[in-house]
Formats: C-alpha cells, structure tokens, sequence
C-alpha cells in the first residue's frame, strides 16, 4: 500500500509539476462551460439542474481524459524510466494502481473545480442536490473508467500520440456501444444474448441512470469491474514486455 | 543477513535471453562475491546490457536462472530487487522533478520514513557532492549531475549488490576518476557489478572481469590473467585477441 502511495505521490507530482495539469483543467473547465450554457440552453431552459453541464461529460471525456492517460506509461517507456521504476521493488501491480490512481485522484480535482456551477443552479432556483451529488459520483465513476482503458493503452506503445488515438478509438466504442452505430454491426449475425451483452457496455447507459439520480449497484459494479478488467490488462501488457 | 565478506552474492546460471530471431544471451554462468568488484566487458550488443536487466529482474530470461542473495529473480523479484541497486545504463531519472523530490521517492520506495529517510537522504548527498543542486529539476542539469543523482539512486539503500551499466560512459575525467573511487570505496562489503568499454577502469578498480561476445561468455579471471593473454601484456590487446578470434572462428563455422 505504501508503495502505491508514493507512486501515486510522485505521479501528481509529474502532472503538476509540468504544464499538463493547467493546460487540462483550464480546458476542462472552459469546454464544460461552454457545453452547457450554449449546447446544453443551459439558462434557457429554464429547469433548476444541472442535466445540460453533465450531459456532455462523456464528449469531453472521449478527447480529454486520453490525454491525461497517454502519458502514464509510454512516458516511461520512450525516457527509459520504466527500467528504473520496474527494477525497483515493487510490484506490477502497485505501479499500476499507483499511477491509476494519481491520474483519477487529478481527473478528480478537476471535476471538483466545476463546483461554481452546482452553487450557481442553487442561487438561481432549488435543484435536486442528491440528483447532481448522484451525477458527480457517476461523472467521476465513468471518468476512472475511460483512464483505466487509457492507462492500459499507453502500456502497450512508447508514442503518446499512438496511445492517444487508439484510445479514443476504443472509449467511442464504449461510449456508443448502446448505438445503432456499433449494435448493427452486430445485430445481423450474433444471437441477441450478444447482442444485449454489448448494448449494456455502453458509458451512455450507465451513466444516463446515474445521472437520473438513481444510483444502481449494478452500475456502480458496472464502472467498477470495467476498471478493474482495464487495469488487470494493463498488468498483463506490462508483464509480458519483460518476457519479449 | 548475507552481509558475510566473500560469501557469493549473485549467481548467474547457464542464463539465455532471445528476441524473437535474435539470440541475445547464450547459456552465460558467472557468480560474483561480496568484495569483489566484477568487470563486464564486451563489444557494443555483445549482451552486456541484456544480461544486467536479467539480473535486476526488468527482463525475464529465456532460459537460466538467476540468484541473488539466496533469492531466484523469477521466484522472488521484489527480495531481489530490494537487495540490489541499479543504475540502468544512462542514468534514467524524472526529470521534471527535483533532485531531493526524486531522491526521496526513491527512498519511500525503498522503504525509508522519517528521520531514517532524511539521514539517509543527506548522507548519500554527502557522499556524491549533491547539496548545490538539491532544489534543482533533474532536466536542467549536466551530464555528470544527472549521473551523478543516479548513482544516489543506486546506493541510497545501501544495497548488498551493485549493478552499473556503463557507469562512467560520457563523463570527464574528472568524473570518471569521482566515480571509480566512490567505487573503490563501496567495494570492501558489496558485491559489485560494472560494465564498462574504458579498460584501462578493469585494471583501476575491478578484481575481475569476464568478457561476452555475441551473448557468449569468452573469458572470465583476474585483470592480471586477462593481460597474459597478450604478448605485449596488455589489457587491450589482450581484448582484442579474444574478441577477434572468436568472431574469426564464427566465420570459419559459417563458410565451412
């Protein structure tokens, strides 16, 4: 557990020690505005809640939460600390969790930054606060999960750019895995245990129930097991770079 | 502990590394004991490198074992790595962090806290002149200040075993002669391990040396023994001999 900690210690240290963690929030917080005052209508509307600011979380997720995650590994890779870390004694595993861990306790920070929103909607009338608090939690929840497919992406490539992209790639196809886009591709041929199977992927869906205020254990599992999935592949992928 | 002088402290057996169609390692055994300082020697790809990450644990052997302090490095990695301190060949460091930062994650990691951790810490700068550039991040330094923070590293725990890829690969003489005696220094009660292209540091500090070529083990003994290999009694020479001869051999083999 130590170890962790001070992985995870001198993970957030390399983010906000670099411009990456300004540059990240700053953006974060300037996309998520104007989402949901343009897009979302946000005065418009006219509703006490906070629908329109989390309804583009998983958007700005797909492009912004790879960025964070590309580095974690391929890094280390290309400026060879990896030979340094991994001759060190820990296990693969706790270097895992540890940089995980930093890069969704950062993720974090700046989901907690938006707080002047949430006083924003209570000033201007009387919104469900358990329906946002329920929605924060899922935003965070969803956000561990596209980092843990990130993280085990930069694994397995020294370019960041490389990790980047494939990442983005594989997080769409979580996002919309509930869509006709990616349910056609297997509606045709596959039994409909499948394709229910890959319906019930999708970040939408579960994120979607979350955020109606309705905090599910099986969505809460959901996020859980898909990190978990993520990480234990991160592991795999590392440990078999010590073999070839 | 296994902190007895002489007793054998890494034991390399019949160790095989291949990448893919490439045979980087082949059935290569040595063992090297405490006080001993033990020079690896070789062409540039002979395997030196590769044979180091094996007995640090970064890769995983083909064939062979490796054992370290009574601990098999597939069984038990983390008894080894703790018991060893490597310095990669380069010095790899975080360099958006600060000298004292880095050294104090490494230490946390090691398992240090506290007051033990600051002693050690403010030795191990003692011991390699670090205090001017404490506050410094690691990326504005020179060579020799980076390498210098990776020999830190390397022994902030006071490891039992040393491993050093090309220690003194890049730096001035000056630097040079700081490292080999920080070297001398450390090698009553170590076990050391330095690879190295300069020979004349085999004579200066080692008290044996082996030689790979082409991942084979060709020669291993005494610097004075490695001399007498050449007429002229000379190290290089005698180097060149057994390189050389082995890649004519090979030739041989492939034109017959």
């Amino acid at each position: 557990m130590n170890n962790v900690i001070a992985i995870m210690k001198r993970e957030l240290y390399g983010y906000f020690s670099t411009p990456v963690a300004y540059v990240f929030i700053v953006v974060f917080l300037f996309l998520t505005g104007i989402f949901t005052f343009y897009l979302g209508a946000f005065y418009e509307r006219a509703q006490a809640d906070l629908e329109p600011f989390f309804r583009f979380h998983p958007w700005l997720y797909l492009f912004l939460i790879p960025a964070i995650a590309m580095r974690l590994w391929s890094e280390e890779r290309k400026s060879g600390t990896i030979e340094l870390l991994m001759t060190l004694p820990i296990s693969i595993g706790e270097a895992v969790c540890g940089k995980f861990l930093a890069a969704w306790c950062f993720t974090g920070i700046a989901i907690v930054l938006t707080f002047p929103i949430w006083i924003t909607v209570n000033y201007l009338g009387n919104p469900d606060n358990t329906v946002i608090f329920a929605s924060y939690l899922g935003s965070f929840l969803m956000a561990g999960g596209f980092l843990a497919i990130g993280s085990c992406i930069s694994a397995i490539t020294k370019s960041q750019v490389i990790a980047f992209v494939i990442s983005v790639v594989i997080c769409f196809l979580f996002v919309l895995s509930g869509f006709p886009l990616v349910l056609d591709f297997f509606q045709g041929w596959a039994p409909p245990v499948i394709v229910d199977a890959v319906a019930s992927f999708s970040f939408l869906t579960h994120f979607d129930s979350i955020k109606k205020g309705v905090i599910d254990l099986r969505d809460l599992i959901y996020f859980g097991v898909l990190i978990v999935f993520w990480l234990y592949a991160n592991v795999i992928v590392i440990d078999s770079r010590k073999a070839s | 502990m296994t902190g007895e002088n002489h007793s054998v402290a890494v034991e390399v057996k019949s160790l095989d590394k291949q990448f893919g169609n490439i045979h980087a390692v082949r059935d290569v055994s040595f063992s090297v004991k405490h006080g001993e300082v033990l020079g690896f020697l070789g062409p540039n790809g002979a395997g030196k490198s590769t044979t180091m990450k094996m007995i640090t644990g970064f890769l995983e052997p083909t064939a062979g074992t490796v054992i370290v302090n009574g601990h098999d490095v597939t069984i038990d990695p983390i008894k080894v790595k703790s018991s060893i301190g490597y310095l990669p060949e380069g010095a790899p460091s975080y360099g958006e962090m600060t000298v004292l930062s880095f050294l104090r994650f490494i230490a946390e990691i090691r398992g240090f806290s506290g007051s033990e951790m600051d002693e050690r810490i403010s030795s191990v700068v003692a011991k390699i002149n670090l205090e001017a550039v404490l506050g410094q991040t690691i990326e504005t330094l020179s060579k020799g200040f980076k390498r210098r923070v990776g020999m830190a590293q390397t022994i902030i725990h006071d490891p039992d075993v040393l491993i050093m890829d090309e220690p003194t690969d890049g730096l001035d003489p000056n630097q040079k002669h700081e490292v080999r005696s920080l070297i001398k220094e450390m090698a009553e009660k170590k076990a050391i391990i330095i690879s190295t292209h300069i020979l004349e540091e085999v004579d200066a500090i080692c008290s044996r040396a082996i030689i790979i070529t082409s991942g084979q083990l060709l020669f291993d003994g005494t610097p004075s023994e490695l001399r007498s290999k050449s007429e002229k009694n000379d190290i290089d020479d005698a180097f060149r001999i057994i390189t050389t001869e082995h890649y004519q051999k090979q030739g041989e083999v492939a034109h017959s």
